[in-house]
């Protein structure tokens, strides 16, 4: 049974709030200003600047990370709402050098050019194949709906998504 | 410059590892933002906030302690020796910050750098300066630069213009069996790179250091130069992993490069400036808006006799790029047909704007769009199908282009246009189209196809190139590996990848012998601009050319064996051992037949063309008047392919984004400045907009590109929006002459019938029978 969150701690001034939460797997204690997003959390306190910024208004999906399981945006999210949470970035998805089989996908398909919307759509799309092993084409345009890519036009994105699919089968 | 060898190695046309991948696969790329420095402050920027004035004094509010932070003015560059501009291709242009007692341009104009450790600090202080401004009249329209009754710029607000004259246009004109006229209009296009602005600038020793996201590491050190006063040596530039550009991280780079570094230099310690969107929507650089009119003389049976073409770009405030920008997009405007006639005058004005500048297609997509939806007008109104139309005129090899340039490309667009025409199953759809029209007199969603034929030149434009004389190196290392030495970037593209196959093969070696050096001014010599389609073929072609002289260094040495073969990684390593250094460079030289007249803009213009041929399969809704691509075919002549995956992703790209400025991305102005810079007020194309794309690539060889390789990179930029427009028009009935073609846009064309369409004598914006518009 996973743990149960913490309530919210009331924000004070210039003091830090103290989380225990799950960062890709391992338990993870972490001090920070209240009022901060779990986007900042991630990249200045716990130092996974692998999740990137867009926008900061929930407009580009560049900081898309799991929240047990699900795809959520980091900076629309305050830190404080993740305590007893588990967290999984696009540090989380490779096993050491062992890639996920998206990223491998990813990699043979060309679906990262500059990168940069790489790893909210990776993760967004790992949820989805947790949930649907085997998605349709419009199930995998929807799921990455709230991505934005400038690069690549989604094409190569929505084929790598497809490979990684089948080659899980 | 000698042509490519015919050799074939284990790399280049091959789909290779790519080599960035992984890093920004694993989330271990470290961009600007990921990027932190001991001591470091964060930086922010006050803007003028007026279209124009002059500024008389800044105001620091009581409500802040000013001694926390860091704040620099122009007068701290006039105090320090340097040169208050922003040097770019123009030496003096716009200020690096207006100083007091300077005119205000545009609205958002640098004028207060701030620093500060905590980056929350920065907006309260931002806020408690106040800028005491003069107001002055500006210029927020195309109209009034061209009424020049406010002149904003020089005597007549003209920062540039360009002139083609070829043949006799007026007698062609007087004797023209079918005269057709139209103005065409284009809307800004923000860049909208998914990574903002961001640079961190420090002093190391007596050198000014920044770091960044750019994609032209030189731009940035020649800005560093001016404006601090200092040679190159002092001044060091290095690029970060870069989170795309498509042109907008071509100049921007070099004015936040210097506001880094100034506030560095006084602060004693590293800083670091990331914008924000909606100040990067609203400050950096975007696509020229264009208004082009165009005159076409043609006989009964399609033949165009002549063309007269006038392409006006809105440059914004300053010069910058626009001069290079227009010309590229006058060179381009006849098109890919061979006319014997031809008048093209190109002109470059000044508003109130932020400068427009560099964005993929450089100039070309907008003088390209009107070109190609003018061919379509005149097709209906002489009874030819538009593919038919383009049959008829287009160039073939020997053939000559409106600078009098003949075509050496092995191209035949004929082939090409039957190859796309194939692919997009043209005629089948074709009927099946008709048939539903027939069957049905008011459907709630009509259909269209649409196609464009064009080409885009290689590299800088005229004598571009000749004066950038890029410089590439190649050099052993300790571990007998071999290293590239360029300042061309990755941006997303796969550069390295690209530089590494080429290396590889022209060094006969595996591409794991292979290391491209980051862009670092102080260790790689200046490859010229990441830019105008030029980094696989200009730049690629020193790469191997460094490499084919240092496998000869090698040879010569005796080390190696003349006929190929032999132990690379133990050669080196003997000549580093015995006989010191070993390093080759290569050098930008023309290739021999290419010769320009800058004067009389005749010439050849590039050493080469891509050519493409797009088909878009459209339907309009006719409730909402949203229009919707189908169906997408891409089929281009761009040399040989050195990375089929990767540059295949160059082209969907493109093609996204070309999908995004003729239908979705509409930049609202008010009062001279964006006002819709939130990713929610300006649409992109998302996953769920983008239609099949399917791309062909014919290759014919370019004997002075690397393998063969020709530019590929802005190429699709060029034709979605004309083959977009051709299919809505093939749709409705109605020609609409202006993008983005938004609902409201695609409304006022049907139910306006065309009345807020720039029209002219010939043919008509006017509604007409299915797929007929403005009958003669
Ligand atoms: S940064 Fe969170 S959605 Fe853009
Ligand atoms: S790869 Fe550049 S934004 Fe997606």
């Amino acid at each position: 049974m996973p743990p149960q969150p913490q309530p919210p701690q009331p924000p004070t001034a210039g003091s830090k709030v103290v989380l225990t939460l799950t960062v890709n797997g391992e338990a993870a204690e972490v001090a920070f200003e209240p009022h901060k997003t779990l986007l900042e959390v991630l990249r200045e306190d716990l130092a996974l600047t692998g999740t990137k910024h867009g926008c900061e208004l929930g407009e580009c999906g560049a900081c898309a990370v799991l929240v047990d399981g699900k795809p959520v945006l980091s900076c629309l999210m305050l830190a404080l709402e993740c305590g007893g949470a588990s967290v999984t970035t696009v540090e989380g998805l490779a096993r050491g050098a062992q890639l996920d089989p998206l990223q491998d996908a990813f990699a043979d398909l060309g679906a990262a050019q500059c990168g940069y919307c790489t790893p909210g759509i990776l993760v967004t799309a790992r949820a989805l194949l947790d949930q649907h092993p085997a998605p349709t084409r419009p199930q995998i345009e929807e799921a990455l709906a709230g991505n934005l890519c400038r690069c690549t036009g989604y094409l190569s994105i929505y084929q790598a998504v497809e490979q990684a699919a089948r080659k899980a089968r | 410059m000698l042509p490519s060898r015919a050799m074939t190695g284990k790399a280049v046309g091959r789909s290779v590892p790519r080599r960035e991948a992984d890093a920004k696969l694993r989330g271990q790329a470290r961009y600007v933002g990921d990027v932190t420095m001991p001591g470091m402050l964060h930086g922010a920027t006050v803007r003028s906030q007026v279209a124009r004035g002059r500024l008389r004094a800044i105001h620091f509010g009581p409500e802040v302690r000013w001694d926390e932070y860091v704040v620099v003015t122009a007068a701290d560059i006039i105090a320090a020796g340097g040169v208050n501009t922003v040097a770019l291709i123009v030496d003096h242009d716009q200020p690096a910050l207006v100083g007091i007692g300077d005119i205000i341009a545009h609205r958002e104009e640098p004028v207060v750098l701030l620093a500060h450790p905590d980056p929350h600090a920065l907006e309260p202080a931002r806020r408690a300066i106040r800028l005491e401004v003069e107001p002055l009249p500006a210029v927020l329209t195309l109209d009034d630069a061209l009424a020049a009754r406010t002149v904003v710029y020089g005597e007549d607000n003209v920062i540039k213009s360009y002139g083609i004259d070829k043949g006799d246009v007026d007698a062609a004109f007087a004797a023209a069996e079918v005269v057709s006229e139209g103005v065409y209009e284009t809307g800004a296009q923000e860049q909208l790179y998914i990574e903002n602005n961001g640079m961190i600038g420090a002093l190391e020793g007596d050198v000014v250091t920044v770091w960044g996201s750019m994609q032209c590491p030189y731009y940035v050190q020649k800005g560093l130069m001016k404006c601090f006063g200092v040679g190159p040596e002092r001044a060091r530039v290095v690029q970060l992993e870069t989170g795309g550009g498509f042109g907008g991280k071509e100049e921007y780079p070099s004015i936040l490069g210097i506001h880094v570094a100034l506030l560095a230099r006084k602060a004693g310690r590293p800083v670091r400036i990331l914008y924000d969107r909606g100040e990067d929507m609203a400050a950096t650089t975007k696509r020229h808006p264009s208004r082009t009119r165009v005159r076409s003389a043609a006989r009964r049976d399609g033949t165009l006799t002549a063309l007269d073409i006038d392409f006006v770009l809105d440059g914004g405030a300053y010069a910058t790029l626009s001069q290079v920008v227009l010309s590229r997009g006058t060179i381009h405007a006849a098109g890919p047909y061979s006319v014997a006639n031809v008048r093209v005058r190109g002109r470059a004005m000044a508003t109130s704007t932020p400068p427009h500048g560099a964005f993929r297609g450089f100039g070309a997509p907008q003088s390209i769009f009107a070109l190609e939806r003018h061919l379509d007008e005149v097709a209906h109104k002489l009874g030819l199908t538009p593919e038919a139309l383009r049959r008829k005129n287009f160039v073939t090899k020997g053939g000559e282009l409106a600078t009098g340039q003949l075509v050496r490309d092995d191209i035949d667009l004929g082939a090409l246009l039957g190859s796309a025409l194939a692919l997009a199953d043209w005629e089948r759809k074709r009927t099946d189209i008709a048939a539903e029209r027939a069957r049905s007199g008011a459907p709630l969603r009509r259909r269209g196809l649409g196609l464009a034929t064009f080409l885009h030149g290689t590299g800088f434009t005229g004598s571009g190139e000749k004066y950038l004389a890029s410089v590439v190196g190649v050099e052993g290392m300790a571990d007998g590996r071999v290293r590239v030495l360029a300042s061309s970037t990755e941006i997303g593209q796969g550069t390295q990848t690209v530089f590494a196959q080429i290396a590889a093969d022209a060094l006969g070696v595996d591409m794991a012998d292979v290391e491209v050096a980051t862009p670092d001014t102080r260790d790689v010599p200046n490859s010229g601009p990441t830019v105008a389609s030029r980094t696989c073929t200009i730049v690629g072609k020193l790469v191997e050319t460094a490499a084919h002289t240092l496998r000869a260094r090698l040879v010569a040495a005796g080390l190696l064996p003349a006929d190929g073969g032999g132990d690379l990684r133990a050669a080196v390593q003997r000549h580093l051992a015995t006989l010191g250094p070993l390093r080759a460079l290569a050098q930008y030289e023309a290739p021999p037949y290419v010769k320009w007249d800058e004067g009389a803009f005749r010439g050849d213009a590039y050493g080469a063309y891509s050519w493409g041929v797009y088909v878009a399969e459209v339907e309009v809704d006719m409730l909402t008047y949203e229009a919707r691509v189908l169906d997408f075919v891409a089929a281009q002549e761009v040399g040989r392919v050195i990375h089929p995956v990767l540059a295949t992703g160059q082209i969907e790209g493109g093609v996204a984004q070309g999908i995004g400025w003729a239908l979705y991305e509409n930049v609202v102005w008010r009062d001279g400045v964006m006002s819709n810079n939130r990713m929610t007020d300006y649409i992109m194309p998302t996953s769920e907009d983008i239609p099949p794309i399917r791309v062909l690539f014919a290759e014919a060889p370019y004997p002075y590109g690397p393998f063969g390789a020709k530019g590929i990179g802005e190429l699709p930029m060029d034709g979605p929006a004309p083959a977009i427009l051709n299919a809505i028009e093939d749709a409705l009935g109605v020609s609409i002459r202006r993008i983005p073609a938004t609902p409201e846009v695609i409304m006022d064309a049907v139910e306006g019938a065309g009345a807020s369409n720039g029209d002219g004598a010939g043919a008509g914006a006017g509604v007409a029978g299915a797929g007929v518009a403005g009958a003669a």
